[in-house]
């Protein structure tokens, strides 16, 4: 068997993306995406799959065990199922694990958004703090990302111009995707002169919350061969996951060590020396735009992300084109299911489907999670046609 | 006292403890809101209930009437078919008799709770919800028959319980 050919991912499903999607519960969410997701892959999902991977959080869901009302609207009803409390790259990763410990040869990941049902989801993000240490009363919890960004924009050296490129350029990617609901032609200074929310971080900078759900289907070699369908199996040629300590005063601000330590591993597993010459795009964490120029930093794309970004190389016609989708910055934050939507877009990249966003003839890219504030927390995987 | 204890004799936490501050704990109430999207499926059931119907929904493949309705059938992975109307008649598939309420106190009237099959969807199909116009708790029975008593209609939500309860008939 080469190496970084053992697991696939031979089908990819979504629902519609929207910033609000009222009429429609979770639940039908994922039903449309599912559907989806088992007609590329040409498989019959009461019949053929041995193992269901939710990823959710229950306190986006309000629900608690929410992993128990996962299983009807996936074809997972009495079937082996449970949910992963982390991104939707991190189902992906135990997916990987179930193919190769012969768990199944066939897997399906589900991740989903249901932002526009949380009435209070600073509430909940705020929950994810330290309860003795973390918790500053009566503001909001995205001053932690203005600590962060501070932190790192001292110590890279890049600008918080180069910041506002990320959005400008994610934003106007975004205009060429249809499942990109926050598209937008903007300048630099639009950006920074957007409100300050914790500074340095402008409103510009954030990512906006996006409803939908995505669902992928995971097959062993032999299986994928099988299936012979109309799809080129997508590679999962490496994958890797890490935490860096959750105390806010002891965590590298300035460097995303997730990022790095993943990237090292899963490179390692796809045998990759060289990303800057051997990946050929990355789908990649922008939650708030500094994360982008920090994971591209980590993930080995460049060494000054800053001018990477706002000298064109990281267009979708430069050097190594960074989230051609649109980003979080440019479709939404999708919390769990962000990770999954990346992983979606990229497949279609390498299977050359992804329609006015096509680049020429990709081989090979990188994706890459966040957990969002205030972890430390990332899955990168390296996905290859 | 079990012999065990002798080598594991845990650790005691007196109140003494507590109050004096030698243990400390630290309280915290989340109040998180939602505002759930009903969904296709739910929200034309709930709207039916106003009008004092049970509607469902039919999967054409394997011929089951699902109640509260899906637009997807579990069983067969597919986006069912057609809206069916169902009756308020069913029968009791089991029963609990609840004795506490939320606050951990003794109920003065215990609650009667059921799992209703309903009459019209296939077997299995249904409610959880309260039983009542009972007399005696021993007239309850696996497999009774029973039927909704409904809120008066300017009374009703679209809500589960515009249905006030099920009682025997």
């Amino acid at each position: 068997m080469p190496a970084g050919r053992e697991v696939a991912i031979v089908g990819i499903g979504a629902s519609k993306f929207d910033s609000v999607t009222s009429g429609i519960s979770y639940k039908e969410l994922m039903y449309e995406a599912a559907v989806h997701a088992y007609s590329d892959a040409g498989i019959d999902v009461r019949n053929d799959v041995g193992s269901f991977i939710c990823c959710a959080e229950d306190f986006w869901e309000g629900n608690s065990i929410s992993d128990e009302y996962m299983p009807d609207q996936i074809g997972a009803k009495l079937r082996p199922l449970f949910t992963v409390c982390g991104d939707g790259l991190l189902g992906l990763a135990h997916a990987y694990m179930h193919v190769l410990a012969g768990v199944s040869d066939l897997v399906v990941v589900e991740s989903h958004s249901k932002l526009s049902d949380v009435t209070s989801k600073d509430l909940v993000e705020d929950l994810g703090f330290d309860p003795h240490f973390g918790r500053i009363p009566g503001v909001e919890p995205k001053y932690l990302a203005g600590l962060e960004m501070r932190r790192y924009l001292e110590e890279s050296g890049n600008t918080h111009e180069d910041c506002a490129s990320v959005v400008v350029k994610n934003k106007r990617n975004a205009l060429r995707n249809p499942r990109a609901v926050y598209g937008d032609n903007l300048s630099n200074q639009d950006v920074l002169a957007s409100e300050e929310i914790a500074s340095p971080l402008t409103k510009r900078e954030i990512s906006s919350p996006a409803d939908g759900s995505v669902v992928v289907v995971v097959a062993s070699a032999a299986k994928a061969r099988r299936l012979s369908g109309k799809n080129k199996p997508v590679w999962v040629s490496g994958i890797s996951w890490f935490s860096d300590t959750p105390n806010v005063e002891e965590m590298d601000l300035g460097q995303a060590l997730y990022a790095s330590n993943s990237a090292r591993k899963a490179y390692e597993m796809a045998r990759i020396r060289k990303p800057l010459t051997q990946i050929d795009f990355a789908e990649i964490d922008d939650t708030y735009a500094y994360k982008e120029l920090q994971h591209i930093e980590a993930l080995g794309l460049a060494k000054r992300a800053g001018k990477f970004v706002s000298s064109g190389k990281a267009d979708p016609d430069g050097q190594i084109p960074i989230n051609v989708s649109g980003g979080s910055l440019g479709m939404g934050s999708f919390v769990e299911a962000s990770a999954l939507v990346r992983a979606y877009e990229s497949a279609l990249q390498l299977r050359g489907e992804a329609g006015k966003m096509q680049l020429h003839n990709p081989k090979r890219c990188v994706v890459q999670s966040w957990r969002g504030i205030p972890t430390q927390s990332g899955v990168t995987a390296v996905l290859s046609i | 006292m079990s012999e065990k204890v002798k080598f594991f004799p845990g650790r005691e936490i007196s109140s003494k403890a507590m109050e004096s501050g030698e243990v400390l704990t630290k309280y915290y109430s989340a109040d998180l809101n939602y505002s759930w999207s009903t969904g296709i499926a739910v929200t034309r059931f709930l709207q039916e209930l106003k009008q004092g119907k049970i509607i469902g929904r039919k999967c054409n493949k394997c011929d089951r009437v699902l109640v509260p309705p899906r637009i997807f059938c579990e069983d067969c992975f597919r986006t069912t078919d057609e809206w069916v109307y169902v009756k308020d008649t069913g029968v009791v598939n089991t029963y609990s008799i609840a004795h506490v309420g939320t606050d951990a106190s003794r109920l003065k009237e215990p609650m009667y709770i059921a799992v209703i099959n309903v009459d019209g969807p296939t077997k299995g199909m249904g409610f959880l919800h309260y039983l009542g116009e009972i007399k005696s708790e021993h007239e309850i029975k696996v497999g009774m028959k029973v039927q909704a008593v409904w809120k008066p209609e300017n009374e009703r939500t679209g809500s589960i319980l515009d249905i006030r309860y099920f009682k025997p008939i």
